[in-house]
């Protein structure tokens, strides 16, 4: 069982989380004294993915001397390989850089990578809190993206000061006074001093420290108060157990502090302390306004909320930090081994991965079709998608995943309500008196020859317009779209329809009343519960249809003949048949050579072994992958 | 001799001659073509090491069959055919009513041996007529005619007292009055054995580029289907019905060497990749042979036999065998057998299923077996009742 690439087993006692860690230094501590407040600027990146945040990273991290250039490694700070492979960041990290800048003096920078996509909203706020300001990094030929602005607004939000960056700025097709003044008039913000670099060759990184040390803020903060401080992000390492990122607000820590943790209340002492350099590097203390992590003989990464507060178990702070918030998980799928032999493997894969990933929930399902598997919990499609990855890649099991649903709450007639995380578990219609939805807030940024077709997606999928406007030559459209239309491949027919120009940005407002109904899928008249979902009554028969007609051609041809139906209640929406197999036999078996007619019976068996018997039929598991994939 | 009935499998011993004059587009067994003669004594010599090394791995044993196939075992001299059947009498017992089978091309070159084959000890002969129409004949490479196919088939009738033909059914453009035609004509005149085969696109030969291209149009399995059940009306009408999928006789007339195969007896192969399964203290044994017939001559020189393969079964690959052959045949298998080779017995929920579906039953005295309806699409059949 491989763990490669996660972040916790990179670390060993001295090494760090990057995966410079293969080489630990020795341990060492210097003698570092709490910082001066005004010496200290904590700042965030803001970015677009592919907008050069994690390149930029590497380059401060270069040009202060942090790490010697020849243990550099691209992407230092995204040490997972799903995070240097699809160029996001899952996981906060840090880096503290010492910076002597024009006016003489040394700065502590610490810079707090922060999870750059909206399923991670949360910790990403928890992260620019932990932070005075925020480095807006633009593509100056691309120019500003719809996540780009969702976090921007954010970083506003939490009262950062905001230093523009026009990145790539010796490509071609970079326009640096268009974007500017893009910048200006789609965010507010005055571009006229933005830094331009190009991350890529190194130009200019000089003027973006210079720009950090005048333009952030250095944090507040009380030495005297008591210990304060705001937990930023956790996560599991096999030698040192549980690791926590703390900013300090107020107060002090060192080795040997007894702490506590305000929402959930336990109790531990502190047994190091340090900094990321990005290798951790032991410190005697860590002071306001300071960043860094401690270890505190800490066993589960539950036990370490993001947004929770540390302080003092005996002088404990008057007030918490507000904002703390418990991960709750907005989708749902099932997860179920291909091969049901598996099935402790994928159990022990999950504890194994929830040691890192207190967002991320399981507990037992059983699906008459697939058999023992998980009802999982996730923050989004891409942290589904991030865990299933990781499952696959990590713990070498192959999985099928069930639709996305959302959680629905479920108004009861007797006055009482639910969350149905699962449509099999939906109650009988009689009882309910409504269901709700999930509705979000989409914001999507489109070259205007897509917007035509994007507007059909959006209304196809029971949007509602609330907004349209234009940057330069490119719409920004704002939407209002129940979440199970969006969990449902709408991702994938964005790209499509925009052929990869649109980005897309969401967040959950509230929960509407809609008629949604159950609709299942009935293989030779017995439902296949993996298949059943809740859909908007408008939307039922297409979908129905659209899904019998993609079963039709993914389950073989049987001995018999095969109705293949989508239902609501009794009421059957759509129908295909798949045919009775006619003809299938050797016609010669002859001259003794039996052995190759055994091989293929031998394949023959191997497959049926992947099939999941539903009455008479055998359905393929491709099929229900492929099926559960399907694109409207 | 009724071949039938008989509770012990027997053992077999087949012959294979890979030469032909050309390769048929449809074949994909191992036969090759020569520009320059056989050297037919060094091959008899090379033949007699096999069936030397063979007899030393099946002490007392009784031959019930010996099967010259191919290829085209009639290009062979009567003389080697001979000097062949001759070792395996002094390495075997051999039954008194041992069945002694030879394939012939239907043309009246290969007819004037029909009698020094006779003389040999040949007792019967398979024709590989293959079609009673000459564009048909033409379409599938084969190098006789109508009339001349059936010329042969009169001579071999008078110089052996049992002889059977092969017709490919599922032709390209086939329809069912036209088979129906032609199986009338062949039952006219075949004594008591047909082999009738589905025309299946091979991989590896002619028929499957043309085919893949698109140039080469069979019939679709509903069509397939449809000539499938006019074979099995008409031969059984005509009292040869199907005792195995693609082979008819008159009740007593099976071919008792095939029915070692799907009895799952044993048999030895010799010549260019020919296939084995021996019963040896260690258990049940596949062989096969170096399939290059100039590499198996230098293969069996140096080394005494031809043998490329020769590996232990394991029960369950004896179970899947043993499933895949018996249940060819209308008799069907012994659940019993099955369990003693396998080391488990079938599963009663499958089988079941299959009863309920009408695809298989069990006789009066236990077999079970696929039916009517079952045969057509026995292969899923199988890998159901193997699974």
């Amino acid at each position: 069982m491989s763990m490669d690439g996660c972040p916790g087993d990179a670390i060993e006692a001295g090494g760090t989380r990057a995966p410079l860690g293969k080489t630990p230094l020795p341990c060492y501590a210097p003698r570092m004294t709490a910082q001066k407040l005004d010496n200290i600027r904590n700042f965030s990146i803001v970015a677009h993915i592919d907008h050069g945040k994690s390149t930029l990273a590497d380059r401060l991290i270069q040009h202060t001397g942090t790490v010697a250039l020849r243990d550099m490694s691209e992407q230092m700070l995204d040490s997972m390989d799903i995070e240097r492979e699809r160029g996001i960041t899952i996981k906060a990290q840090t880096v503290r850089l010492d910076y002597v800048a024009a006016d003489g003096k040394s700065y502590v920078l610490n810079l707090m990578d922060t999870p750059g996509h909206v399923d991670f909203a949360y910790e990403v706020s928890r992260s620019l809190a932990a932070c005075e300001g925020s480095l807006l990094v633009v593509d100056a030929s691309q120019g500003v993206e719809a996540q780009t602005l969702a976090n921007v607004y954010q970083a506003l939000d939490a009262g950062h000061e905001i230093v523009p960056v026009l990145n790539k700025i010796d490509l071609p097709a970079a326009e640096p006074e268009r974007i500017r003044q893009q910048i200006e008039d789609v965010i507010g913000l005055d571009a006229s001093e933005a830094v331009e670099i190009s991350a890529k060759t190194g130009l200019n990184i000089e003027g973006v420290l210079e720009a950090i040390v005048a333009k952030l803020p250095p944090p507040k903060g009380d030495a005297e108060a008591p210990l304060k401080a705001l937990l930023v992000d956790s996560w599991y390492d096999a030698y040192l157990g549980v690791v926590v990122l703390v900013r300090i607000i107020d107060g002090s820590m060192k080795k040997g502090s007894r702490i506590q943790t305000m929402a959930t209340g336990a109790h531990y002492e502190v047994d190091r302390i340090g900094v990321f350099k990005p290798k951790m590097t032991n410190v005697a203390s860590l002071g306001p306004g300071e960043v860094g992590f401690i270890t505190a003989q800490i066993k589960d990464v539950a036990d370490t909320r993001v947004g929770d507060t540390i302080t003092d178990e005996r002088k404990p702070t008057a007030q918490a930090l507000p904002g703390f918030k418990p991960a709750q998980p907005v989708v749902f799928c099932g997860l179920f081994p291909v091969d049901a032999a598996d099935f402790d493997d994928l159990r022990a894969a999950m504890g194994r991965l929830r040691l890192n990933d207190a967002s991320f929930s399981f507990e037992m399902e059983s699906s008459a079709a697939l058999g023992f598997g998980f009802r999982c919990g996730f923050l989004g499609l891409l942290h589904l998608e991030i865990v299933q990855e990781r499952l696959e890649r990590e713990f070498n099991l192959d999985l099928i995943a069930t639709a996305p649903s959302v959680v629905y709450e479920i108004a009861l007639r007797d006055g009482t309500a639910i969350d149905l995380h699962n449509p099999a578990d939906m109650p009988d219609v009689m009882k309910i008196e409504e269901i709700r939805e999930p509705w979000i807030q989409a914001k999507i940024l489109t070259p205007d020859e897509y917007l035509g077709g994007i507007l059909k997606l959006c209304q196809d999928r029971r949007g509602v317009q609330t907004d349209l406007s234009y940057v330069g030559s490119r719409a920004m459209l704002t939407y209002e779209l129940p979440l199970n239309e969006v969990v449902f491949d709408f991702y994938d027919r964005l790209k499509s329809i925009s052929k990869g120009y649109a980005s897309f940005d969401y967040h959950i407002t509230d929960y509407k009343a809609g008629d949604l109904v159950k609709m299942q899928v009935l293989v030779n008249a017995e439902p296949v519960d993996a298949l059943s979902m809740l859909v908007h009554r408008d939307r039922a028969e297409m979908r129905g249809r659209a899904m019998v007609d993609k079963l039709k051609d993914l389950i073989p041809q049987h001995m018999f003949q095969i109705p293949i139906q989508a239902a609501i209640g009794g009421k059957i929406i759509a129908r295909e048949t798949i045919r009775a197999l006619r003809k299938d036999v050797t016609a010669k078996c002859y001259g003794g050579d039996v052995s190759r007619k055994r091989k293929l019976l031998e394949k023959q068996k191997a497959g049926k072994k992947k099939m999941r018997q539903f009455g008479k039929v055998e359905i393929p598991q491709a099929a229900f992958i492929a099926a559960l994939k399907m694109d409207a | 001799m009724t071949a039938l009935g008989s509770p012990d499998p027997g053992f077999g011993i087949y012959v294979h001659w890979p030469f032909c004059l050309s390769k048929c587009p449809y074949c994909d067994f191992n036969s090759h073509v020569r520009q320059a003669p056989v050297d037919e004594a060094r091959f008899l010599s090379a033949f007699r090491q096999e069936l030397a090394h063979r007899a030393a791995l099946t002490p007392g044993r009784r031959v019930r069959s010996v099967f010259f196939g191919g290829g085209t075992p009639s290009l062979m001299r009567p003389a080697t055919v001979g000097s062949i059947l001759d070792a395996i009498g002094g390495h075997w017992e051999v039954e008194a009513d041992a069945e002694v089978t030879l394939e012939a091309n239907p043309t009246s070159v290969e007819a004037t041996r029909f009698q020094g084959y006779r003389a040999a000890g040949i007792n019967r002969v398979s024709l590989g007529v293959q079609a009673l129409n000459d564009p048909d004949l033409k379409a599938l490479g084969r190098l006789h005619s109508a009339d001349e196919a059936l010329a042969a088939v009169a001579i071999a009738a008078r110089h052996f007292e049992r002889f059977s033909f092969d017709l490919m059914y599922a032709r390209p453009g086939q329809t069912a009055n036209a088979w129906k035609a032609e199986l009338h004509g062949a039952i006219d005149r075949a004594a008591e054995h047909l082999s009738l085969y589905q025309l299946t696109i091979e991989p590896d030969t002619m028929f499957e580029r043309l085919y893949k291209a698109g140039k080469l149009a069979v019939p679709d399995p509903e069509q397939a289907r449809v000539l499938w059940e006019v074979t099995q009306e008409l031969t059984a009408a005509r009292g040869l019905p199907a005792y195995e999928v693609s082979n008819h006789a008159r009740p007593g007339a099976e071919s008792r060497h095939n029915l070692v195969y799907w009895r799952y007896g044993e048999y030895a192969g010799v010549g260019p990749g020919a296939h084995g399964r021996i019963l040896t203290p260690d258990g049940r044994r596949a062989h096969s042979t170096e399939r290059h017939p100039e590499m198996w001559l230098t293969v069996v020189e140096g080394e005494g036999h031809g043998l490329v393969a020769d590996e232990g079964l394991s029960s369950e690959e004896q179970g899947d065998e043993f499933l895949l052959m018996g249940l060819r045949l209308a008799e069907g298998i012994d659940p019993a057998r099955f369990a003693a080779l396998a080391g488990r017995t079938i599963d009663g929920t499958r089988v079941a299923s299959l009863i309920g579906d009408g695809l298989v039953e069990r006789s009066s005295t236990g077999r079970l077996r696929v039916t009517r309806e079952g045969f057509p699409v026995l292969d899923m059949v199988v890998a159901d009742l193997a699974a």
